[in-house]
């Protein structure tokens, strides 16, 4: 348990001395969600109509950016053998790569939810919920995520086999993601949504990890 | 005790190296050399249970080594030809990242390899020879009785090669094995040599 909570660590404070990747996954976010009311027109009640669809959307395409460097860097520089020879087991290793891509992607494109919601008139009343739909479909995508990148590690252009892999997977979560926030666009109780969101992370936890693990091990 | 026998290695459809058998004891010590692309790095990855055999047995005190991968990769240090290191980070945090997994003493092992005036700067600064050292340094790190080293001394300045030299005796001295591939000449007396 030490030595993961040390790779975690590790993990999180490369991503504090490489700022630009969270931003540029953040920024990606807000632009793609500011496209919408460009290309559909201004009517607000339109807006408010594909609000949820856009802002998951969005969100897994930027979730997706820093993926293929998940392991790439790792693996170019040695450190990946070094991981496997940690003790820690393949598993353990993808576990904490999800949780540590979740902590610096899923997290703060979280916290600018409402800036993207608010661009696309989702009433203020919806924007707990979104929140919550999206730091969950979030979490879902760093696990598929990883066993994508694990996956897809060492293959010519992984890059874009990966969203290739990953996106139709993450179906579910748009689906359950969207529903919860119109759901509470609607005045509605979000939670039957989320609940579902939530046992999607659930059945992924154990399994992503695991086949990122197997993955890595082949490779 | 390491004993390899008949180990073979594919690549795709190609045979790298088969037949490859050895024996090392404790204190010993096995110099890989052969041609550039004979297998040396291979043989090393294989070793070290990151990549699979083809053939043959690898036995650790007369067991099969990697029955257990865990055990097998907590018994050894890998040095491959890649530093392992973050630019990002310090020389100090790279090696305390490896302490934290292995157990060991950061400042002892950098002191070792003659980095402690470089410790706080990122290692994306450091030359390609002190990045070599601060690989080489997390052998100082904790003790695991085999050492497989691709390339050691590459980039090292004869200063560098002598404290190497000084932490291969030791390591040998307290029962340890050293398997390296190489070029150059090491510091290491008395090592058998096997041919790839």
């Amino acid at each position: 348990m030490r030595a993961w909570i040390a790779l975690l660590t590790r993990e999180l404070r490369l991503a504090l001395r490489h700022p630009a990747d969270t931003l540029a996954a953040v920024l990606f976010f807000v632009l793609v969600a500011a496209l919408f009311p460009f290309g559909i027109g201004p009517a607000p009640e339109t807006l408010a109509r594909i609000a949820p669809g856009a802002l998951l959307a969005a969100a897994l395409l930027a979730a997706l950016l820093p993926l293929d460097r998940l392991f790439g860097a790792d693996a170019e520089d040695g450190t990946l053998d070094q991981l496997l020879l940690s003790g820690l087991g393949s598993g353990a290793v993808a576990a904490a790569k999800a949780l540590a891509h979740w902590l610096t992607t899923g997290l703060p494109l979280l916290v600018a939810t409402p800036v993207a919601a608010a661009m696309l008139n989702l009433p203020m009343g919806a924007w707990p919920a979104a929140m919550a739909a999206l730091g969950l479909a979030a979490g879902f995508l760093s696990l598929l995520g990883t066993a994508g990148a694990a996956l897809t590690l060492g293959a010519r252009r992984g890059g874009v086999l990966l969203p290739l892999l990953v996106l139709p997977l993450a179906i579910p979560a748009v689906i359950f993601g969207a529903a919860a926030i119109e759901a509470a666009a609607a005045g509605l109780s979000p939670r039957p949504y989320l609940l579902l969101l939530g046992a999607l992370v659930a059945a992924a936890l154990p399994l992503a990890p695991l086949a990122a693990g197997a993955a890595l091990r082949v490779e | 005790m390491l004993e390899a026998r008949g180990l073979a290695c594919l690549r795709g459809e190609r045979v790298i190296f088969a037949e490859v058998s050895f024996r090392l004891g404790a204190g010993g010590a096995l110099l890989l050399v052969g041609a550039n692309g004979a297998g040396k790095s291979s043989l090393l990855r294989l070793l070290a249970g990151l990549l699979p055999s083809a053939a043959g047995a690898l036995l650790w005190d007369g067991a099969d080594a990697l029955a257990d991968r865990a055990a097998h990769a907590a018994r050894l240090r890998y040095l491959s030809h890649q530093d392992a290191l973050k630019p990002a980070l310090t020389a100090r945090e790279n090696l305390r990242f490896f302490a934290r997994l292995w157990g060991g003493e950061v400042e002892a092992a950098l002191a070792a390899l003659d980095l402690a005036p470089l410790a706080e700067l990122p290692a994306r600064v450091l030359s390609a020879g002190q990045k070599r050292r601060l690989a080489l340094a997390r052998l100082a790190l904790g003790a695991a009785p085999l050492w497989l080293l691709d390339e050691p001394t590459v980039g090292l300045d004869a200063a560098a090669v002598a404290r190497l030299g000084t932490l291969l005796a030791q390591h040998r001295a307290t029962g340890g094995m050293v398997l390296a591939a190489t070029h150059l000449p090491l510091p290491l007396p008395g090592a058998e040599e096997l041919r790839l």
